[in-house]
C-alpha cells in the first residue's frame, strides 16, 4: 500500500492539495506565508497572505498575524475587541468569491457544468481563452491535477500579468501557464495541435476561433464556448457543423434558499388573527414553551435576489475521422 | 490467448481512446433513443431491431466512431460508417415551402412492408431502402425543409439505425441514467453531480468521504476526479457496505480501482486500531436502523447490473464482469479500506465529504460524519426534497459546526439552435434536487475569546 508518492518541499498552502506533500498540508496548522480566506460572512470573504508581522483591520477590530500562526484552518480567531473571523483554506469556490474582478467571472453553477462536460479529469492538457480573472482557469487546473496542464491565453498583457500573479499567490503556477496572444486572429499555438483533450472558449466572437480549435483537438475531444448573447450562440454553431458533432447549447442557473425557523400559529389560538410574528415570539417566551399553542417549524424560501441570466454554453466533439 | 490480452488491457500506457478488449463502452443508437453499457469481448453481443449483433467489430475503434448494422457471413455485424466534414443538411436558412397542400392519408407510400422485405432478402442496405421509400413516396417533394429532414432521420432510424461508440464517464454515464431510469441514481442530474463535485471540493490528492447510496454513481464520478490518487471511502452504517455497482461502467484502471474502498461508520470512529467490537453501540444502532432502509432501497439495490436483455426498459446494462470471465480485472473496485489508510484519516481527518442518500435522515446522517472531516473541510449532501436539507443547515447553524451554509437549487434548460429556429426544447427537466453546501469549522470556541 503506497500511501505517498512525490515529495516536495512546500513554502505555502496551495489552493488544492495536487500532491500528497500538500495534502498533509491541508489538515497542518496556518504558518507564514500562507494564503488564508477570512470569512466574515457569507457574502463577506477577503483572501489574505499571512505574515508574521502582518495585521488584518475590519469592523470587528484588529486582527494580528502572529496570533492565527499555529492555529488549524478553519478556527475562529478574535480581534483585539473580541470580534471574530474565521481562517479557511482555500477552494477554487472560495477563490471565485474573492479573487479580484478584472473582467467578468464565470461563477460555480456554469464551471461545474463545463468542467463535467468537457470530460476533463486528472491528466489532460486543456486549452483556454481569454484568461479574464482566471477564475474557470482555478477549476479547470483542480480537475486536471497532479499531472494535467492548463494554457491560457488572453490577448490583454496585464489581465494576463494579473492572472500568472494570481496563480503564483494560490500555489497553481506549476498546473497553469498564462499566455499572451490574439486567439480570435492567430489561433491557438501549433504546439498544440491534435494534442488538447478540451478546449473553452469565452471570448466576443468564438466563431473566429473554432477552426483553430478543431485542430488543436485530439479526435473526439470536447470544447465548450460560453457567449452571454443569443446571437453569438446561433453563429458559433453555424460554424460548428462542419467538424463538430453532438452540439448542444444550455443555460445553467442556480437558486439559493433562505432557512429560518419561526412560530407558525393555530388559526384558533391566534385571538383577534392581527398577531404579528415579533409579538407571537414574546409571547412564547413569557409562557417559556408551556402550553404553547405556536409549534416552531424549520421554512425554507428562495432568495429573492438571484443572477437570471449568466450565459449561453454549447459544447460540441470533434467529429471522428480516422 | 486471453492471458495476454489482459496483460495488454492493465498497460496503463494504452490509449484510453481507442477501444481494446474487456473495455466498457456506452453505446448509443440512435442518437440517444436507446442508450446501453456494454463490455467489448468477441462474444458479446447486442440486439438491434430484431437483429443479435456481434461487437466485436468495435474492438480497436476510436471512441466517437459511429457504426451502421450491415449482414455479414456469419450473421449481422456493425460496420464502420466514417462521418463526413460535410456539414449535415440542417442549413436551412429560408423556407419556402408550406405545407398547405399536404394531405395526410396512408396512400402516400406506394413500397409495401413485402416489397421493403423483399429488398432485404436481395441484400439491400439500410441507407438503400431509405433512398427508395424517399423515391416512392408522393409527398416527400411537397413537405417543407424541415417536415423532410424529420422524414429522413425517422426512416433512417428505423431502416438503418446508426451506434455511435461513447467513452464511459461521469457525464455520460449519469446522463443515460438520468434519461432513462433516475430513479436507480435518485433522480441526480449531471448538472447537480457536477456541482456536488465542486461544492465537495474534490480535487486530486483528497481523502473524500462519501455516503454514496446510489449505486456508486457519486463514488465512480469522485474517483474520476482523483484519477488514481487519494481515497474515495464510501461509509455506511452496519455491516454491509452500499452497492456501487455503476462504478464498473467507468474505464477503471488498477490505479483508480485501488483508491476506491469502504469502511463502517464505527470504524472510522473507532478509537482503537483494526475492527471494533461488534459491541459498539454506534454499529448496533446503526444495524436496527438499517433494515427498514435496505427494504426501502429494495429496488435499486437489486437492479445490480445484469446481462439481461430488458426489451420495456431501454437502457439494457450488460458489463457484468462475472459474466464475462475472459475479461479477468487486477483489481476490483470497493475493497475494505486499508489499516493505514484509516490511521490517516483519523489523525487528519477526510478533506471532503459528499453525501446522497435518499432515504437517511440529512441531520442524522451529517451529525455522524461532519466529525470525520478535517477543519476547513468542504461537504455538500444532495437530496431529492428540500425540507431535510433546511432542516440540516439550521441545525449544523444552531449547533455551530459549519460555516458558509447554502441550499441551491441547479436549473438547467437546454435549447435547439438551428437557423431562423432556435428555442429552447420543449422537454426539460423540472427539478435536479437540491444540495447543502458548506464548511466545516473547529466546534470549540477556543479559550482566547476576549
Ligand atoms: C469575460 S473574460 C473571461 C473570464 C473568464 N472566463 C473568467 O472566468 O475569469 C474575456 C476575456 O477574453 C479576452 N479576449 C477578448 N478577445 C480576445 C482575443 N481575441 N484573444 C484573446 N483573448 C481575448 C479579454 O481580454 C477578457 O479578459
Amino acid at each position: 500500500m503506497q500511501i505517498t508518492s512525490l515529495r516536495i518541499d512546500l513554502k505555502y498552502l496551495t489552493m488544492f492539495p495536487f500532491d500528497s506533500a500538500k495534502k498533509l498540508s491541508f489538515s497542518r496548522c496556518i504558518s507564514d506565508g500562507d494564503l488564508v480566506i477570512v470569512y466574515e460572512k457569507h457574502d463577506n470573504m477577503k483572501a489574505v497572505k499571512v505574515s508574521e508581522s502582518g495585521i488584518l483591520q475590519n469592523r470587528f477590530g484588529v486582527f494580528k498575524h502572529s496570533d492565527w500562526i499555529g492555529k488549524p484552518f478553519g478556527s475562529k480567531v478574535f480581534s483585539n475587541k473580541g470580534g471574530f473571523v474565521y481562517l479557511l483554506a482555500p477552494t477554487a469556490e472560495l477563490w471565485t468569491l474573492v479573487l479580484s474582478h478584472r473582467t467578468q467571472i464565470l461563477y460555480v453553477a456554469d464551471i461545474s457544468f463545463v468542467v463535467m462536460y468537457l470530460e476533463i479529469v486528472p491528466g489532460c492538457l486543456v486549452l483556454e481563452s481569454g484568461t479574464g480573472s482566471g477564475s474557470l482557469t482555478t477549476s479547470l487546473a483542480r480537475a486536471i491535477a497532479p499531472n494535467g496542464h492548463v494554457y491560457t491565453f488572453d490577448f490583454h498583457e496585464q489581465r494576463a500579468d494579473s492572472a500568472r500573479d494570481d496563480f503564483e499567490r494560490t500555489g497553481l503556477s506549476s498546473l497553469v501557464t498564462v499566455g499572451v496572444r490574439d486567439i480570435q486572429g492567430e489561433g491557438f499555438p501549433d504546439e498544440f495541435l491534435g494534442r488538447a483533450d478540451s478546449v473553452f472558449l469565452d471570448l466576443p466572437q468564438p466563431w473566429l476561433a473554432i477552426p483553430s480549435v478543431s485542430k488543436m483537438l485530439k479526435q473526439d475531444g470536447v470544447m465548450c464556448s460560453f457567449s452571454p448573447c443569443i446571437e453569438q450562440v446561433q453563429r458559433s454553431c453555424e460554424t460548428l457543423r462542419s467538424d463538430f458533432t453532438d452540439i448542444k447549447t444550455f443555460e445553467v442557473l442556480l437558486h439559493t434558499y433562505e432557512v429560518r425557523e419561526g412560530n407558525l400559529w393555530s388559526w384558533q389560538d391566534n385571538e383577534g388573527g392581527s398577531m404579528s410574528l415579533k409579538s407571537c415570539k414574546k409571547r412564547q417566551r413569557s409562557t417559556n414553551g408551556l402550553e404553547n399553542a405556536s409549534s416552531l417549524t424549520i421554512m425554507a424560501k428562495r432568495n429573492g435576489e438571484s443572477r437570471g441570466h449568466t450565459g449561453y454554453l454549447t459544447f460540441a466533439r470533434l467529429k471522428c475521422t480516422v | 490467448m486471453s492471458i495476454i490480452k489482459t496483460e495488454e488491457n492493465s498497460n496503463q500506457d494504452q490509449n484510453p481512446r481507442i477501444t481494446w478488449e474487456g473495455c466498457s463502452v456506452l453505446l448509443d443508437i440512435n442518437d440517444g433513443d436507446r442508450v446501453l453499457f456494454a463490455r467489448l469481448t468477441t462474444g458479446s453481443k447486442i440486439k438491434i431491431g430484431n437483429k443479435n449483433c456481434s461487437l466485436q467489430s468495435l474492438i480497436g475503434c476510436p471512441f466517437g466512431s459511429s457504426f451502421q448494422v450491415e449482414d455479414g457471413k456469419e450473421g449481422p455485424v456493425l460496420s464502420r460508417v466514417l462521418q463526413s466534414t460535410e456539414g449535415t443538411n440542417l442549413q436551412i436558412m429560408e423556407e419556402s415551402r408550406d405545407n398547405r397542400r399536404l394531405v395526410d392519408n396512408n396512400s402516400a407510400q406506394s413500397l409495401t412492408g413485402e416489397d421493403i422485405d423483399e429488398m432485404r432478402r436481395k441484400g439491400a442496405s439500410g441507407d438503400e431502402i431509405v433512398k427508395a421509400l424517399i423515391a416512392n413516396s408522393a409527398t416527400f417533394e411537397k413537405k417543407t425543409a424541415f417536415s423532410q429532414e424529420k422524414y429522413l432521420l425517422k426512416k433512417q432510424k428505423k431502416y438503418a439505425p446508426r451506434v455511435l461508440l461513447r467513452r464511459p464517464f461521469a457525464r455520460s454515464i449519469c446522463e443515460a441514467y438520468f434519461k432513462k431510469h433516475a430513479e436507480k441514481i435518485g433522480f441526480l442530474r449531471v448538472d447537480t453531480l457536477s456541482l456536488l463535485l465542486s461544492f465537495a471540493n474534490v480535487s486530486a490528492y483528497s481523502d473524500v468521504l462519501v455516503v454514496d447510496m446510489l449505486d456508486g454513481i457519486i463514488t465512480g464520478a469522485v474517483a474520476e476526479r482523483l484519477g488514481g490518487t487519494g481515497y474515495v471511502c464510501n461509509t455506511h452504517c452496519g455491516v454491509a457496505p452500499y452497492p456501487i455497482n455503476i462504478v464498473r461502467m467507468f474505464n477503471f484502471n488498477n490505479d483508480i480501482c485501488q483508491r476506491i474502498v469502504h469502511s463502517s461508520v464505527s470504524e472510522l470512529h473507532s478509537s482503537e486500531n483494526g475492527p471494533s467490537p461488534s459491541t459498539d453501540p454506534l454499529e448496533d444502532a446503526c444495524n436496527i436502523r438499517s433494515q427498514p432502509n435496505e427494504q426501502i432501497l429494495s429496488p435499486s439495490a437489486q437492479h445490480a447490473v445484469s446481462m439481461e436483455e430488458n426489451e420495456d426498459g431501454n437502457m439494457e446494462i450488460m458489463t457484468d464482469v462475472s459474466a464475462s470471465p475472459k475479461v479477468v480485472k487486477g483489481t476490483k473496485a470497493g475493497r475494505k479500506a486499508p489499516v493505514e489508510a484509516i490511521k490517516i484519516w483519523k489523525a487528519n481527518g477526510f478533506s471532503s465529504l459528499i453525501i446522497a442518500a435518499p432515504n437517511l435522515d440529512a441531520w442524522d446522517t451529517v451529525k455522524e460524519v461532519l466529525p470525520l472531516l478535517s477543519y476547513s473541510a468542504s461537504f455538500a449532501i444532495y437530496h431529492q426534497y428540500l425540507q431535510p436539507l433546511a432542516t440540516c443547515m439550521h441545525n449544523l447553524q444552531v449547533e455551530k459546526m459549519a460555516i458558509g451554509l447554502q441550499i441551491s437549487e441547479p436549473w438547467l434548460r437546454e435549447y435547439q439552435v438551428l437557423p431562423s429556429r432556435t428555442h429552447p426544447l420543449m422537454q426539460m427537466s423540472a427539478t435536479g434536487g437540491y444540495i447543502l453546501s458548506g464548511t466545516r469549522i473547529s466546534g470549540s470556541d477556543q479559550t482566547q475569546a476576549k
